[in-house]
């Protein structure tokens, strides 16, 4: 096999005659430098979509409008002058107080010229929580998006396979990282149990697989019944049990 | 269901089994010599199969899938069609735990996700934790994170190559890989004095500061483990079946590797040179002189030797930290932050407050947020924390390098064989702790 070019993709390569990267020291809690990136960005969206830019311990913050999300992603991954190739991270965060947003944070990183930048979506809690998926644009959203999803009840539009991915599928407790979610969960363990055992087990797989569904039809009725009534029993229609 | 029903019916009909189920005999035909002429089977007598596709299921009890991962595959004969991972076994809500204590309270949690890094851990959570808080730590604290980081990376490297090796069929790499990390265990018991599960940082310092002689129980770990090193890379690295079981398998190149937010070894050895060490420098990397191995297929192979070669500049690493360890305190000279010393919290009213105020209400940051990044083991590892001003975070979100890089194995197996799904998926080197959190 002939030895073929290889050009590694190097981080920093737009920035080659800048100075070495340091360990930041001395970072200042609010108003260090912004990240260039936030006014070309409001220079490109206006101030319809780029809301508010916040700098906190030297990470620039920029609040757009959750609907533009994925176009505002789409730009700084296109744009010449950002390039930002990378998708670190997606996630969501609640705050105590009930009446404040839910905030999608996605963070960015620009490889080439060694940025980061963090993008914050508002979502009123009144309103359904949805805003654009961005797995089209960066495949590594495929899964964050789906754990946001599972833990905050976000929807992201046009992601292809969004269903729970920490939590099985029939998880009817909720969104766990929710506030209002409290710390031990909603039901006890017993009713926990009760509820696995009465749902359909082929719920649990979203390909057709070999499942324990028609073992369960094959046991004798008493245990039928018995698994599912649960372990403190109960009336069998209850339990999905004719 | 319906498919695995269809599958079995199929397989029951085919001409070529006989009532039950077994495959038929061929008879061979001979020349008068005993040599076989054909052995081909009549066309009559081969199974067909053509068309049906068979969905297996690994896991996730299943020792090759190294934690509870499921992983559903759809099969066209042994080659892998489609995989389906199913992940959340273990999950075990770190983070929903983390908004209900305060930041030194959620250190040990830190030891539990990458079970295989956790000293890494503990230091990527102190270094997020400090900046939150404004604080920087020592000199001396700086240098022994340093050590604590690269150690941990070595040992998880160690159990990589040694539990691939094993899955690859090579046994005895695995035992020379153990002991290596049993050393540095011991090393660890030493300091912290726990092995796995080490806690060893506290927010604006460490735990607890370097015994006597133990820096030349590191030396003396120095000293024989590259010998080790090159005992397992003449082992592997040219070995017939090594080679021929992990070249071209997995294969990213650099553009899908950042596609798919592939970090660390993965990236690196897909030509990503990319290294949070040297591009977003923490604890005053730069200073230290290391090289970062890149790989230029992206295969199993590549990434064998990204960690192989990672190990020895761990090995650099370590000693220039040895060599400039400084004297002085370990944890920074903040009331706020930093407990009193024993002695003064039994004899001094006022330390004894000053320690029960910390203890019981926790250090308060500022209203504020941030990411701090660092290379751990598995790749880019970064926790997120959210502060409203109290002792106790709003969010603290874990950036799951394995989590990351185990989502693009659909992508990685599609296409190659069933036996070689297990190497491709051994050599993400997933930590199901750290992807179910």
């Amino acid at each position: 096999m002939p030895p073929r070019a290889f050009q590694p993709y190097a981080a920093g390569s737009a920035v080659a005659d800048a100075e070495a990267p340091r360990t930041p020291v001395n970072v200042p809690h609010r108003g260090g430098p912004a990240n260039p990136s936030a006014a070309a960005l409001r220079a490109a969206f206006g101030e319809d979509v780029v809301r508010r830019v916040d700098v906190v311990w030297g990470e620039t913050t920029v609040y757009v409008e959750a609907s533009r999300a994925a176009d505002v992603v789409r730009w700084l991954k296109e744009d010449a002058g950002q390039r930002y190739d990378y998708l670190v991270d997606v996630t969501a965060v609640e705050y105590r107080e009930p009446e404040r947003p839910i905030e999608v944070v996605w963070h960015l990183r620009s490889l080439p010229f060694r940025r980061f930048l963090r993008l914050k979506a508002e979502l009123d809690k009144a309103a359904p929580l949805e805003v654009p998926s961005v797995v089209a644009l960066h495949r590594s959203a495929d899964w964050l998006e789906r754990e946001v999803y599972d833990m905050f009840g976000v929807r992201f539009e046009g992601h292809p396979d969004l269903r729970r991915i920490l939590m099985w599928e029939t998880y009817r407790e909720g969104h766990p990282l929710r506030k209002d979610f409290p710390l031990r969960g909603r039901f006890s363990r017993a009713e926990q149990l009760r509820q696995a055992l009465r749902t359909e087990p082929e719920a649990h797989y979203s390909m057709e697989e070999i499942t324990v569904a028609e073992a369960f039809a094959h046991l004798p009725a008493d245990m039928r019944a018995r698994l599912g009534a649960g372990p403190k029993g109960g009336p069998a229609e209850q339990a999905g049990v004719e | 269901m319906a498919t695995t029903k269809r599958t079995v019916e199929v397989a029951l009909s085919t001409n070529g089994l006989d009532r039950d189920g077994r495959p038929q005999r061929v008879p061979l035909v001979t020349d008068a010599g005993g040599n076989v002429l054909t052995m081909e089977a009549p066309a009559a007598l081969e199974p067909e199969l053509e068309g049906e596709h068979m969905l297996i299921n690994i896991g996730p009890q299943h020792p090759a899938t190294h934690g509870v991962l499921r992983l559903v595959l759809e099969l066209d004969g042994e080659t892998v069609v489609r995989c389906v991972p199913h992940i959340g076994y273990l999950h075990s809500g770190f983070e929903k735990m983390g908004e209900y204590r305060q930041y030194n309270q959620i250190i040990p949690w830190t030891d539990r996700e990458d079970y295989l890094n956790s000293p890494g851990n503990n230091v990527a959570f102190a270094l997020g934790a400090e900046r939150l808080f404004g604080v920087e730590c020592t000199e001396r604290a700086k240098v022994l994170r340093v050590i604590a980081m690269e150690l941990s990376r070595i040992m998880s490297h160690l159990v990589w190559m040694g539990t691939t090796a094993v899955d690859i069929g090579a046994f005895t790499p695995f035992l020379w890989t153990f002991q290596e990390r049993e050393n540095i265990y011991n090393l660890l018991e030493g300091w912290v004095g726990a092995r796995l599960t080490t806690s060893m940082t506290r927010v604006g310092g460490m735990a607890a500061d370097l015994p006597d002689g133990w820096t030349d129980g590191l030396r003396k770990f120095l000293r024989g483990f590259p010998a080790t090193l090159e005992e397992s890379d003449r082992m592997l690295t040219k070995n017939g079946i090594w080679v021929g079981r992990t070249v071209g398998l997995g294969a990213m190149n650099a553009e899908e590797a950042l596609h798919y937010g592939l970090s660390g070894p993965m990236a690196r050895a897909s030509g990503v040179a990319y290294d949070v060490r040297k591009d977003f420098p923490y604890l005053d990397y730069e200073t230290y002189d290391f090289d970062v191995p890149v790989g230029t297929n992206g295969d199993v192979y590549d990434r064998y030797l990204v960690r192989l070669e990672e190990m020895r500049e761990s090995v650099r690493i370590l000693e220039q930290a040895l060599a400039r360890l400084p004297e002085g305190p370990i944890n920074v000279d903040d009331p706020r932050l930093v407990l009193p010393p024993k002695h003064k919290a039994q004899s001094e009213m006022e330390s004894m407050i000053h320690h029960f105020k910390l203890v019981m209400e926790g250090p308060r940051p500022p209203v504020g947020e941030c990411y701090v990044p660092v290379e751990s083991s598995k790749g880019e590892k970064g926790y997120y924390f959210v502060s409203d001003g109290t002792a106790k975070p709003v969010r603290w979100r874990i950036r799951p390098p394995a989590f990351v890089n185990l989502s693009a194995i659909p992508k990685m197996v599609e296409g190659h064989l069933l036996s070689d799904v297990i190497v491709i998926n051994a050599s993400i080197d997933i930590v199901m702790g750290e992807i179910d959190r």
